[in-house]
C-alpha cells in the first residue's frame, strides 16, 4: 500500500479552502496527543484553548480586541502578497504609525475637541505610508529586496521608539520612567457601550470588508491581481508595475500605522516602549492562514485571538505552560503549509501503478 | 467539587466546635483565592522565578486557606490588561500584578472590581484597592559593589540594565558607589538592553561589556545568560533575583535575593484577617526581603567580611548605601558629607554617581 502525491491539472479551488481548516482541526487533534503525553490532560487542553473562549460570549470582547490589529494588518499585507511584494516589515510600519498618532496627542495634549482622534488617525495611516514607501521606492529605483529592507527598517522604528521614550517624549511627571503621559479622553478611542470594547474592533472588520471590495471589484484589484499572477501578462496589458508595487506597499503600511494608532489610543492609552508585540508579525501566519482573502483573514485573526486568549484559560484553569498557545499556533502553521500540498497535488492510495505520477 | 463536599461535611458536623475559632477567619471556610500575574516564564531563574519562590513560601505557609493561581509570560500592556480582568472575573480576591508595565492595566481593572483586591510590584501609583510594593534591591547592589571593588582587576565593571527608571538607577549608582569606596578609580560601563528579559540580547551586552575592558558584570535584566558568558570568559558576574550559581559555578560570586515570601506571606494573613488596606510598601535588607546568595568560595575571607560589613552598616542604618559626600558623573556634589539621600531623592533620581557612564 503506498501512498503517492499526483499532480493535479489545476489548483484545486475546494481544497485551498479546506487545507485551513484541516491544518485546525489537525493541530487540535495532534495537540490533544502531545499533551495526554506529557501528563496534562489533552482533550481538556484543546477545549480551554480552541472551544472555552470561542462559545463563552464574555470572551468575544478580548477576541475582538486581539484580532483587530491583527485583522487590519494582514488585510493590508495580503494586497501587496497577492501582487507578489513581499512586505515583511509591518511590523515597523505599525510603530511608526503609532509614533506618528501619538505624536499628534503629545501636540494636543492640553486641548480637547472631536477632532484629535481622527487627525491622530490620519497621522497613523499617512506615518505607516511614508515608512512603507522607503522600501517600496528603494526596489523601485534601486532594485533593493523588500523582504530584506522592510524587515530591516522594523529595527530602526523599535529603536526610534526607545528613543522617544527615554528622551523626548518621556512623561515629564512619570518618575524618568520611560513612558509617555496618559492619552486624554479626546485621544483616547472610545468605548462601545458599557463594554470595553474599543470602536477599532469593529472598524478593523469593516474595513477588511472594504478590503475586499476593493480588490474583487476595482480596477486596481484588477491590476494587482494580474501583476502578482502573471506579470508579463500585466505588462502586455499596459499595467504599471512600478506603480502598483508603490500603492501595494501604501496600502500595507497605512493600515498598519492605521493599527497602530487603535492599538495605542485604544488598549495602552498611551505609548510605553513595549508597544512592539509582533502584531506585524503575526499577522503574516493571519494572511496566508487566510488564504489572503479577507473573509479568510477575518477569520483566521479571531482564530489566532481565541488560540492567545485559550492559552491564558489554560493557564489558570489547567496549569498548563504558557509555551502550550505557542505550541499550537506553530502546529497551525506547520500543517498549514504541510497540507498546501494537497493544493496542487492529489493523495493516491494503491499500488504504485505504472505511469503513476513520479 | 469534591473538595467542597468535603469541606461542607466539615462544616455541618464541626460547626459548633469550631465557631470561636472563626473569630479571625472573618472570611468563612473557602480557601482564598489568590492570582499571580509574571512577567516572564517561572523558568528564567531570576525576576519571576523569585516571584514564585514567593507564592510556595505562601502556599507552605497557608496550605489549604488559600488557592493560588498563576498566569506567566504576560506582556505588558492590553494584554495584561485581559489576564487581570479574568482573573478578577475568575472570583480571585487577592491578585499580585508583578512587573512595572502592570501599573496601569491594574489600576483600570481594580477601577471595575472594587471587592478585589490588587498589588501592584515596582510601581508608584496606588488606589483604594491597588496596594503597591517594591523592595531595596539597591541594598544589596552596595554589597555587591564592595566585593566588585576588590575582586575586579581591570578595576572597570558591565552594567548590564533594562531602561533607566529610578529603581534601576538606584542599582547603578549604590554599586558604583560602594566600589569607589574601595577603589577610588572604579568604573561602570552601563549597556541598555531595553528589556527585562532577553537572554540573547543579555549575551551579547555581556560580551560586548568585556570586550570594553569590563572583567566583572552585575545586571538589572532576569537571565543568566550574562553569567554564562562570563563563565566561558573566565571572568566574574553577579546573579539577580535568586542565587544563579548553577549557571556559572565559578563566575557566579553571589546574588541579590527578593524575597517575597515574606510580603506575601504577610499580606494574605491581613486578606485573612478582613483587615488589608492599601499602601506602598518598601522593604529591604532589615525586613529580610533583600538577602545576598551565598558567597562564591573564591572570594578571599577579607572580601566576604568587607561584604558582610557592608551589609551589617545597611541594616542598621550605620552607613547606609547613599551616604555623603556624592557627586554625579558631570562633576557636581549632589549631597555633601554626613549626609544621606531620602526615599524621596531616591524615587525621583534621574543621576548618574562619579564612575558611571551609562
Amino acid at each position: 500500500m503506498l501512498l503517492e502525491l499526483e499532480a493535479r491539472k489545476e489548483p484545486s479551488r475546494s481544497m485551498l479552502y479546506l487545507t485551513p481548516v484541516i491544518a485546525v482541526l489537525l493541530t487540535m487533534v495532534f495537540g490533544a496527543v502531545i499533551f495526554t503525553l506529557l501528563g496534562y490532560n489533552g482533550l481538556a487542553a484543546v477545549r480551554e484553548i480552541f472551544i472555552t473562549p470561542a462559545i463563552d460570549i464574555g470572551r468575544w470582547p478580548d477576541l475582538g480586541i486581539k484580532a483587530a490589529p491583527l485583522i487590519l494588518i494582514a488585510t493590508g499585507l495580503s494586497i501587496g502578497f497577492r501582487a507578489n511584494v513581499w512586505n515583511i516589515g509591518a511590523e515597523g510600519q505599525y510603530i511608526f504609525g503609532a509614533l506618528a498618532g501619538t505624536g499628534v496627542a503629545l501636540l494636543t495634549w492640553d486641548m480637547e475637541g472631536v477632532w484629535i482622534l481622527p487627525l491622530m488617525c490620519l497621522a497613523g495611516i499617512v506615518g505607516g505610508m511614508l515608512y512603507a514607501a522607503i522600501p517600496a521606492l528603494l526596489k523601485i529605483k534601486l532594485e533593493v529586496n523588500e523582504i530584506l529592507s522592510s524587515l530591516m527598517m522594523t529595527y530602526v522604528a523599535v529603536q526610534l521608539l526607545y528613543y522617544l521614550m527615554r528622551g523626548p517624549w518621556m512623561d515629564p511627571e512619570g518618575f524618568n520612567f520611560p513612558q509617555t503621559r496618559l492619552f486624554s479622553d479626546s485621544q483616547l478611542m472610545p468605548e462601545i457601550g458599557d463594554t470595553f470594547v474599543h470602536i477599532g474592533v469593529p472598524l478593523a472588520f469593516i474595513i477588511a470588508l472594504i478590503a475586499w471590495f476593493t480588490m474583487s471589484k476595482t480596477v486596481f484589484g484588477f491590476q494587482v491581481r494580474v501583476v502578482g499572477a502573471a506579470p508579463h501578462a500585466a505588462r502586455y496589458g499596459g499595467f504599471n508595475k512600478n506603480r502598483t508595487v508603490l500603492l501595494s506597499m501604501l496600502a500595507g503600511g497605512g493600515l498598519a500605522g492605521l493599527a497602530g494608532v487603535f492599538e495605542a489610543a485604544g488598549p495602552f492609552g498611551q505609548m510605553v516602549p513595549q508597544f512592539p508585540t509582533g502584531y506585524g508579525f503575526t499577522a503574516i501566519i493571519v494572511a496566508f492562514l487566510g488564504r489572503l482573502h479577507p473573509i479568510g483573514i477575518m477569520l483566521a485573526g479571531v482564530i489566532l485571538a481565541i488560540s492567545y486568549v485559550g492559552g491564558e484559560i489554560a493557564q489558570t484553569t489547567l496549569g498548563l505552560p504558557n509555551a502550550a498557545a505557542g505550541l499550537f499556533q506553530a502546529m497551525m502553521l506547520f500543517f498549514l503549509l504541510a497540507t498546501d500540498i494537497l493544493v496542487k497535488y492529489r493523495l493516491r492510495f494503491g499500488s504504485a501503478a505504472p505511469g503513476g505520477a513520479k | 467539587m469534591t473538595n467542597f463536599t468535603r469541606r461542607n461535611i466539615l462544616k455541618t458536623a464541626g460547626a459548633a466546635a469550631t465557631l470561636p475559632l472563626l473569630g479571625t477567619m472573618a472570611r468563612g471556610t473557602a480557601p482564598l483565592k489568590v492570582a499571580f500575574v509574571y512577567l516572564g516564564p517561572i523558568g528564567d531563574h531570576g525576576w519571576t522565578y523569585a516571584h514564585e519562590q514567593g507564592r510556595q513560601a505562601a502556599i507552605a505557609q497557608y496550605g489549604d486557606a488559600i488557592e493560588t493561581t498563576i498566569v506567566e509570560n504576560v506582556a505588558e500592556g492590553p494584554d495584561s490588561e485581559r489576564v487581570i480582568r479574568n482573573l478578577a472575573e475568575q472570583g480571585n480576591e487577592l491578585i499580585f500584578t508583578t512587573s512595572f508595565g502592570y501599573m496601569n492595566p491594574t489600576l483600570k481593572v481594580a477601577k471595575r472590581y472594587k471587592n478585589v483586591k490588587f498589588e501592584h510590584a515596582s510601581g508608584y501609583k496606588q488606589s483604594k484597592n491597588v496596594a503597591s510594593y517594591n523592595a531595596r534591591y539597591y541594598q544589596g547592589r552596595a554589597v555587591c559593589g564592595t566585593i566588585a571593588g576588590h575582586m575586579s582587576e581591570t578595576g572597570v565593571a558591565g552594567y548590564i540594565a533594562s531602561f533607566p527608571i529610578p529603581e534601576v538607577v538606584q542599582g547603578i549608582n549604590a554599586f558604583t558607589l560602594a566600589a569607589r569606596k574601595v577603589n577610588p578609580d572604579f568604573q561602570t560601563r552601563v549597556l541598555w538592553v531595553s528589556s527585562w528579559y532577553d537572554p540573547a540580547k543579555e549575551a551579547d551586552a555581556a560580551k560586548a561589556l568585556f570586550d570594553q575592558g569590563a572583567d566583572i558584570i552585575a545586571q538589572h535584566t532576569d537571565s543568566p545568560a550574562a553569567l554564562q558568558a562570563a563563565e566561558q570568559r573566565g571572568l566574574m558576574a553577579f546573579g539577580q533575583s535568586w542565587d544563579m550559581s548553577s549557571f556559572a559555578p565559578t563566575a557566579h560570586l553571589t546574588a541579590i535575593q527578593n524575597n517575597w515570601g515574606i510580603y506575601y506571606v504577610d499580606r494574605i494573613a491581613k486578606v485573612l484577617a478582613g483587615n488589608w488596606s492599601t499602601g506602598s510598601t518598601w522593604w529591604g535588607m532589615k525586613e529580610g526581603a533583600v538577602e545576598m546568595s551565598p558567597f562564591n568560595d573564591r572570594i578571599p575571607a577579607e572580601v566576604q567580611a568587607a561584604a558582610i560589613a557592608t551589609r551589617d552598616n545597611i541594616i542598621d542604618g550605620s552607613v547606609p548605601a547613599f551616604a555623603g559626600p556624592i557627586s554625579d558623573n558631570t562633576g557636581t556634589e549632589r549631597l555633601a558629607a554626613g549626609g544621606a539621600l531620602d526615599d524621596g531623592a531616591l524615587n525621583g533620581i534621574d543621576w548618574y554617581v562619579e564612575g558611571v557612564s551609562a
